[in-house]
């Protein structure tokens, strides 16, 4: 049943929900299919086969009591990004800081998955706290893209889209703070969002910057990406910034979409982005992109938002200032690492130490920027004039969204680099999440959707589509709509590993 | 380690300078759950035993405030005559240390809930000084260290350090005052009664249990001195450790005279914290930073903006209890109290008790005698707070109730009394289990009277030759012969009655 690896998972629901496969046979399935490629891919750091297993008998129990199913993702099975607790079963950040920590504890969206009956196969690899864009800052090595196994597939959640991509899971969980969902996404060609800031509970997230860190569903569709969607987001009274408000009806807007007609629909193409530093195949491909949406009945607009410019260095200043506070309690006193605890080192002694062992070169760089950007005599040039930023951005995202109902963009400017390529170049890198970061900044809602290969490298891209905060509903309408135009991009992946 | 300091004779000290204070107090609120998550909020228990991933800073979990201490902050900041801020965030204030899980400390900055408000201080001596606030503010109070090993007990020179974490995450508010200036020789008592005025508002509130002893509420004092007429403040020092209210004079005296020898000297103060040491009144300097701290604040991004509607604010305006000083002042007033009668109250902690004890049917005089002057012996004697003794208002009315209606003679009252305080039940039981009732009856008294007479026929003699006051030989003779049990006065009636005089 090895076919079972290569349905969506509102296929496998599907037949699990009617008895037709069970959800042990899936579970096991994408077990067999780690345990062959993930030796090349390493999308996973931990595998959790007994818990997944588990977790699909007790659906495969309720199902054959004719009971209803928990959730209507119920036995399909996940992989989850490692920056997310999970009680009993490590939880690494992709740090050596925490090699070997069991949280007492899961996070809000691990429970959340539990109880809506959807089997956990394992923890899948990232940046170390999620800061990067190429997996590479895995303390624990980088995963590879499964398009080109010498590229890379994104980051920081290169682990859980590379899992799709693989078809080692039918959906992921990533969490995206200047692009870590979106951006693996469109190097693997799967769908990836990142949900209205608050709308899926930051409760058991590892914290990155917390006024950014949102997690979110990925799916090798829309309308899987939704199904995740609703079963992980919704107020919860431990996030203090949770919106309490009703989750936006998602699925019933990815079904609308799929029906292919976006009349009435008003799409606004971001002047700013596109010109340098964008590639032509990647350009190109957002143009036929735009005039797809035009054919399916939506008007589209150009508009100008023009204080994204300013979206990459404010994001410098904050996403480091927050994060060098955040991760001020990794000190070896109560958990995770702790070196030269060998009694002629002091208490603060063993804090630096361990801080210096325990964390990697790309993190290091941005504890000290955020906390020279927090320094007294420095806090306004930097901290504050960010947030002044941050305001206008918002700003301009609220003029644009009063002339049109979601805005579009490439969703990377280029298309997925070898490993190694831009690791030495911090502000190369960066650039990657250039079109990514003003929904972190502002608090929007985005999703990043295949849009093709580029004609020049044959490699993936995607097309970023924004909507207003609260309405995370008008990414899937127009999502699904363009993705049944488009018709599927990862099934080429398929072609290309039979040519080989 | 001890250094002799030189100090200067306070009278000098206030002669030459003009001391400024600034005194933070930290209180523990009284919540049942910590600042920021479920966990019980309650002094002692087994180390680590009161904590949850939040409080003990684990990857992942975050902060939900408490509006129970909200509530209280408010309240607080109402009773401190304090602005309401109608919008203010939380912030994080960053450095390092093992007992605070996070290795930063979740507080209020440069928006404190409450601000610009006023206490007004009632001295020994009644002279009422006004204390300006600055700010009262939000936080959570961190873990304990315990260092093991090491002379001093701290962290320096220990073997090894164990951590509590039962009190991180407690919620604490923090008030600070303006700085006081002008109180010249008065500053220490000022501070202790600032201090003082404070403990009574807030237990009046019921927001916190401000035991000083237990750390529930601690006071830091900021001193420094100017020279007289000058209007620069000096270089001041921050004591800390100071756990008693009398603690809070000494620290303050003490260091006036410290910084005065020193000013005297040539020499100036350095900025620095130093910790009170109990035994001698004397303060220690803490350890020196070669760097000023950087807290780098910044807004907490966990936790969304508090904004009290100004309807909620007028709400709990409403619950702020009497002050305790408007009280007072209003008891001495309904009481007919004299100042120091007011003050013998005050001291020993009695006015609720009297009070409540006038509530339950008692005469205001009647129920301050035996609260100042008995039961405050008896607390002393063992050893513990007035309003710690075992035995209630109401019990103590009835006694009194007793007296009045000439079933009790004092004598025995207090020996009912001695019996409710070592558990023997209550009054009526005492008397009963003890049998202490008064012999009123006369003719049980007569038969006494008529033996003691007969016993000392030439004290009967004097007596009814007009010597009235001998009759006091034979009442102390049927007292004794009654075991005390007899109305003493009934006594000398019927003795008078007996002898035709
Ligand atoms: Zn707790």
């Amino acid at each position: 049943m090895s076919d079972l690896t290569r349905l969506t998972a509102a296929e496998l629901a599907d037949k699990i929900h009617t008895g037709e496969v069970s959800a042990a046979e899936t579970t096991q399935a994408h077990l067999d299919r780690i345990a062959a490629v993930d030796g090349d891919v390493h999308a996973f750091l931990h595998v959790d086969a007994e818990g997944a297993l588990e977790a699909a008998r007790t659906v495969d129990a309720a199902v054959a009591a004719g009971e209803r199913p928990a959730s209507p993702l119920a036995g399909v099975p996940l992989a989850l990004k490692d920056v997310l607790t999970t009680k009993g079963v490590p939880t690494t950040c992709g740090s050596k800081t925490l090699e070997g920590w069991l949280p007492p504890y899961d996070a809000t969206v691990t429970r959340r998955l539990r109880e809506a009956g959807v089997p956990i196969l394992g923890k899948t690899n990232m940046d170390e706290f999620a800061m990067g864009s190429s997996t590479e800052n895995s303390a624990y090595g980088p995963t590879r893209n499964p398009w080109d196994l010498d590229r890379i597939p994104g980051g920081s959640g290169g682990g859980s889209s590379a899992s799709l991509a693989a078809y080692e899971a039918p959906l992921a969980i990533g969490t995206d703070t200047g692009g870590s969902i979106r951006q693996p996404a469109a190097v693997t060609a799967t769908v990836g969002v990142k949900p209205t800031y608050g709308g899926v509970s930051r409760y058991g997230l590892v914290a990155f910057s917390s006024s950014l860190d949102q997690a979110g569903p990925c799916g090798r569709t829309v309308l899987d990406a939704a199904l995740l969607h609703e079963v992980i987001a919704g107020h919860d009274p431990m996030d203090a910034t949770s919106v309490d408000a009703p989750v936006p009806a998602v699925v019933d807007a990815a079904r609308e979409g799929a029906r292919g007609d976006l009349s009435g629909v008003t799409v606004g193409v971001v002047r700013e982005f596109s010109g340098e530093g964008y590639q032509g195949g990647v350009l190109r491909s957002f143009e036929t992109a735009v005039a797809q949406l035009k054919e399916l009945g939506a008007e589209v607009v150009e508009v100008s938002c023009p204080h994204f410019t300013y979206a990459l260095p404010a994001y410098y200043l904050i996403a480091p200032s927050e994060c060098s506070s955040n991760l001020a309690r990794f000190d070896a006193m109560r958990y995770g690492l702790r070196v030269a605890d060998d009694g002629s080192h002091s208490a603060e002694e063993v804090m630096s130490l361990t801080r210096e062992e325990g964390f990697g070169a790309e993190v290091k760089r941005r504890v000290m920027l955020g906390t020279y950007a927090l320094s007294s005599g420095y806090y306004d040039a930097y901290y504050g004039s960010a947030q002044k930023v941050r305001t206008l951005i918002t700003r301009d995202f609220a003029a644009a969204f009063e002339q049109v109902d979601v805005l579009v963009s490439p969703t990377t400017p280029v298309t997925p680099f070898k490993l190694g390529e831009k690791v030495d170049d911090p502000l190369a890198m960066y650039l990657n999440d250039i079109c990514s970061i003003p929904a972190n900044l502002a608090g929007n809602a985005a999703m990043s959707v295949p849009s093709g290969l580029s004609d020049e490298d044959g490699l993936p891209v995607g097309l970023q589509i924004m909507a207003p905060a609260l309405a995370d509903d008008r990414l899937y309408r127009v999502g699904a709509a363009y993705e049944a135009a488009r018709g599927p991009v990862l099934d080429k992946l398929g072609e290309l590993e039979a040519a080989k | 380690m001890t250094t002799t300091v030189e100090l200067m004779d306070y009278a000098e000290v206030v002669e030459r300078y003009d001391p400024v204070l600034g005194l933070e107090v930290h209180v523990e609120l009284s919540t049942n759950t910590k600042m920021f998550c479920g966990c019980p909020n309650s002094f002692g228990g087994d180390p680590n035993t009161h904590v949850c991933p939040v409080c003990l800073g684990m990857p992942g979990a975050l902060p939900v405030v408490n509006g129970t201490a909200v509530e209280s902050a408010i309240r607080i900041g109402l009773a401190l005559n304090c602005d309401i801020a109608e919008w203010c965030r939380f912030a994080r204030k960053n450095y390092f240390y093992p007992d605070m899980p996070k290795n930063f400390q979740t507080s209020q900055y440069d928006e404190p809930i409450a601000f610009d408000g006023h206490i007004d201080v009632v001295l020994d001596d009644g002279e009422v000084v006004r204390v300006d606030i600055e700010r009262a503010h939000m936080e959570e109070d961190t873990g304990k260290s315990l260092h093991v090993g090491g002379a001093t007990g701290r962290i320096h020179g220990a073997e090894h350090s164990l951590l509590d974490y039962n009190r991180a995450g407690v919620p604490l508010i923090e008030i600070v005052t303006k700085p006081i200036t002008g109180m010249g020789e008065r500053a220490p008592e000022v501070a202790r009664a600032y201090v003082t005025a404070l403990r009574d508002l807030l237990r009046a509130m019921d927001v916190s249990d401000v035991r000083m002893d237990q750390g529930s509420l601690r006071c830091d004092a900021n001193v420094s001195l100017m020279p007289k007429g000058a209007s620069e403040f000096g270089t001041r020092t921050e004591t800390k450790n100071v756990n008693s209210l009398r603690s809070v004079e000494r620290a303050v005296r003490h260091e006036m005279t410290r910084h005065a020898a020193i000013l005297a000297d040539g020499g100036s103060i350095k900025q620095e914290t130093r910790h009170f040491q109990e035994a001698d009144g004397t303060t220690a300097a803490g350890r020196t930073k070669e760097t000023a701290e950087d807290y780098r604040y910044f807004p907490e991004p966990d936790l969304v903006p508090i904004a009290p509607t100004r309807e909620w604010v007028e709400q709990l305006r409403g619950t702020i209890p009497e002050m305790p000083w408007e009280r007072r002042k209003r008891i001495q007033d309904d009481w007919n109290l004299t100042d120091e009668e007011l003050r013998d109250l005050v001291n020993t902690g009695a006015i609720d008790l009297v009070a409540a004890t006038v509530d339950a049917g008692a005469s205001q005089a009647d129920a301050r005698s035996w609260w100042v002057q008995y039961l405050n012996q008896q607390a002393t004697s063992r050893d513990t707070e007035l309003a710690d003794v075992a035995i209630t208002p109401a019990q103590v009315a009835r006694v009194i109730e007793l007296v009045g209606s000439g079933e009790l003679t004092n004598k025995l009252a207090r020996q009912v009394v001695d019996g409710v305080l070592d558990g023997e039940g209550d009054p009526d039981q005492v008397i009963e289990k003890r049998g202490l009732k008064v012999v009123s009856d006369d003719s049980a008294l007569l038969a006494a009277v008529d033996e003691a007479l007969a016993a000392q026929p030439d004290v009967a003699d004097k007596i009814r030759g007009g010597k009235v006051q001998a009759a006091g030989a034979i009442v102390g003779a049927v007292m004794k012969a009654t075991k005390g049990q007899a109305d003493a006065a009934r006594v000398r009636e019927l003795i008078l009655e007996r002898v035709g005089a």
